[in-house]
């Protein structure tokens, strides 16, 4: 087995959120006790809800937010905040929004170049721009786009740019936050095809960040469910998918609709909605939620057990779907 | 055949520009029955939004209904304006938006709002509009509506939101609910419990839905009929099953190849070349010929093709054998 490019254990980020002038000061988990490993040419998969801390994690993993606990490890060095200027460079993200994430001002070429500036200073300006000009035709884009300006482009393309930035630098690791949510059908396919290519061709390791149970099933390799800041499963694609052993798992593959008028299947409708992360009880925290809850979930809070497709429950769904 | 609600006929919106009139929607007929919910797909730009706002006259001027017509229980309404069209709209006709925040008002409590909208339609005492506003909540799965009723809308979550904009909608008893992308902004596990409000009451009040989504998960789930829009012109209208399963436009066809479907490998998804074609450059003949791998010397000439009931657009649509995804 190869050895993992990055690897977290134990990852945990919390907020202190002040509750005013007279109220007391609370903690916010927006993610808790994470682990995992990233391997080169294969994806990570998260999915959950908003609020369940998939943000946080992608913010934690490209270095901009420092863990309250656990660690990071990149080509099995440990992550210290002293490297993450260094380390930047080989942690990539492109974000879900293309019209917010790129600088109306610039030309493609400048934003494409920017990052060779600040973080390869002793490269000359024709190596920079070769490069640039390269990876533009990497993500199939064309020369003349060079220099052109964001307001130019459809949002497909503008996706494309933004992961043409975020390839500038070489990274082992690629984040992709949403990264085809707020593009149309027709785009979202192209964006799609174009992120398995470029795995296949870079060797990239990415960890894709999605609520879109569909997309996932399409790009993961592995597949990480998350809620409320905490994952309650872990496994192969196939296996999560397949047999999911998380209730919450399986009522969110039950409750995505799919795009097969035929397939009406019987849907668990999950009463209620997700509880404010303040607001987290000793026990499971899917308990409220569920329908298999029994007293010992209320005060016990499960962890992640089994070996190669783990789920956080005292319950777990059996092989028979029981 | 159930009542006709809503019949839109050969409706076209154009919007005058410096480089002259763009149509985002152009020649669209389709009609919606009683208790049935009618999909209207497409992607950003397709005029899907526009011919739901053009219905209950919500265009934002420049923009304007240029022809066609628009009936609505047998009387024509694209010609109402001002106290006759708010009559319309809220009594005959209820919205439901994308974002619920926006469509209530945070300085009232949302019985309020309720009874405000009853007694603006419906000739009711406050106490009896009161208890209507406590059923009203009650009907759409909102628990405690007794004590709810006095909230105000920041004190809900997304869902419950999206719910007190659904009962807002209903109170007044309406024909037709146009619910443009109604689940869009929320999250999966609540999508599923909203469209299933949705289809109970249309189910069991009789309520025409005219249902504008980008999801074509949303669509399968949800609709009984389906129109597809492709820059402003209808693309495909018929059954849900024949439309998703067995589509007869190549522009549904390819919509429905690249949606990864969950059933699907890692394999690459189906692309279609191109990009819809911006307003003011929208080709003669069929808008889709540039991208369409059926186009030939014909499509792109014009008139265009028309649309009808259970077929496509096109001069060329795929046959029983090729359809099938």
């Amino acid at each position: 087995m190869t050895a993992p490019v990055m690897s977290a254990k134990g990852l945990t980020r919390h907020y202190d959120v002040s509750g005013g002038l007279f109220s007391r000061s609370q903690v916010l988990r927006a993610v808790g006790g994470l682990d995992f490993e990233l391997y080169a040419g294969k994806t990570l998969a998260v999915v959950g809800e908003s609020g369940c801390g998939k943000s946080t994690l992608a913010r934690l993993v490209t270095f901009i937010e420092e863990p309250t606990e656990g660690a990071l490890t990149l080509d099995g060095k440990p992550v210290t905040r002293a490297d993450w200027p260094d380390l930047r460079s080989s942690v990539q993200i492109v974000f879900q929004d293309p019209y917010g994430s790129l600088n109306p001002r610039q030309t493609i070429g400048t934003i494409l170049m920017e990052p060779l500036v600040i973080n390869r200073p002793k490269m000359s300006g024709k190596e920079r721009e070769a490069q640039a000009r390269k990876t533009l035709g990497l993500v199939g884009l064309r020369p003349e786009h060079f220099d052109r300006y964001p307001h130019m482009f459809s949002g497909g393309q503008r996706q494309r740019i933004a992961v043409a930035r975020a390839l500038m630098l070489e990274p082992k690791v690629l984040v992709l936050d949403e990264p085809v949510s707020a593009l149309d059908l027709s785009i979202q396919s192209a964006i799609l095809n174009l992120l398995v290519d470029l795995q296949d061709r870079l060797n990239l390791a990415y960890l894709f960040i999605s609520h879109d149970l569909s997309v996932v099933h399409h790009v993961a390799d592995d597949v990480i469910v998350m809620y409320l800041g905490r994952a309650v499963e872990k496994g192969s694609k196939e296996a999560v998918f397949a047999a999911p052993k998380h209730p919450y798992t399986k009522a969110l593959l039950s409750a995505t609709p799919r795009a097969d008028p035929l397939a009406k299947a019987d849907r668990i409708k999950l009463a209620g909605e997700l509880p404010s992360p303040l607001e987290v009880g000793a026990g499971c925290p899917f308990a409220p939620r569920c329908w298999k809850t029994q007293d010992r979930c209320r005060v016990e809070r499960p962890d992640l057990q089994g070996d190669a497709h783990l789920a956080a429950c005292h319950f777990p769904i059996g092989p028979d779907g029981a | 055949m159930s009542k006709t609600v809503l019949s839109i006929r050969d409706f076209c919106v154009e919007i005058p520009t410096r480089h002259g009139i763009v149509r985002p929607v152009d020649g669209v007929s389709y009609d919606i029955h009683e208790g049935e919910i009618l999909g209207v797909v497409g992607e950003s730009g397709a005029g899907k939004s526009m011919a739901g706002n053009a219905v209950i006259d919500l265009l934002s001027p420049p923009a304007h209904v240029a022809s066609g017509e628009i009936w609505l229980n047998g009387q024509r309404i694209d010609q109402l304006k001002g106290e006759a069209m708010r009559k319309l709209r809220g009594k005959e006709i209820g919205m439901v938006f994308q974002d619920p925040l926006t469509s209530l008002n945070p300085l009232l409590r949302i019985g309020d709002q309720l009874v405000e909208t009853m007694q603006t339609h419906l000739n009711l005492s406050d106490s009896q509009a009161r208890k209507r506003a406590v059923a009203a909540l009650e009907e759409v799965g909102i628990p405690g509506a007794a004590e709810r009723v006095n909230s105000y809308p920041h004190e809900f979550s997304g869902g419950m939101r999206q719910r007190v904009v659904i009962a807002l909608a209903l109170c007044a008893e309406p024909s037709l609910i146009i619910a443009d992308e109604p689940t869009t902004a929320l999250d999966v596990s609540v999508q599923a419990q909203i469209i299933a409000l949705l289809k109970r009451l249309c189910r069991e009040r009789g309520t025409a839905v005219m249902l504008i989504t980008h999801d074509m998960g949303v669509i399968a789930e949800a609709t009984d009929r389906v129109a597809v829009m492709y820059a402003g012109r209808l693309a495909e209208l018929g059954p849900v099953e024949q439309v998703l399963t067995r589509p007869q436009h190549p522009y549904t066809h390819g919509l429905m190849a690249s949606t990864p479907l969950a059933s699907a490998g890692k394999d690459r998804l189906h692309q279609i070349p191109g990009a819809m074609p911006r307003l003011d450059a929208v080709p003669d003949g069929c808008a889709f010929h540039p991208r369409c791998p059926r186009a030939t010397e014909v499509c792109r000439r014009p008139p265009p093709p028309k649309v009808e009931n259970g077929l496509a657009a096109c001069w060329h649509p795929l046959v029983e054998e090729e359809k099938v995804l």
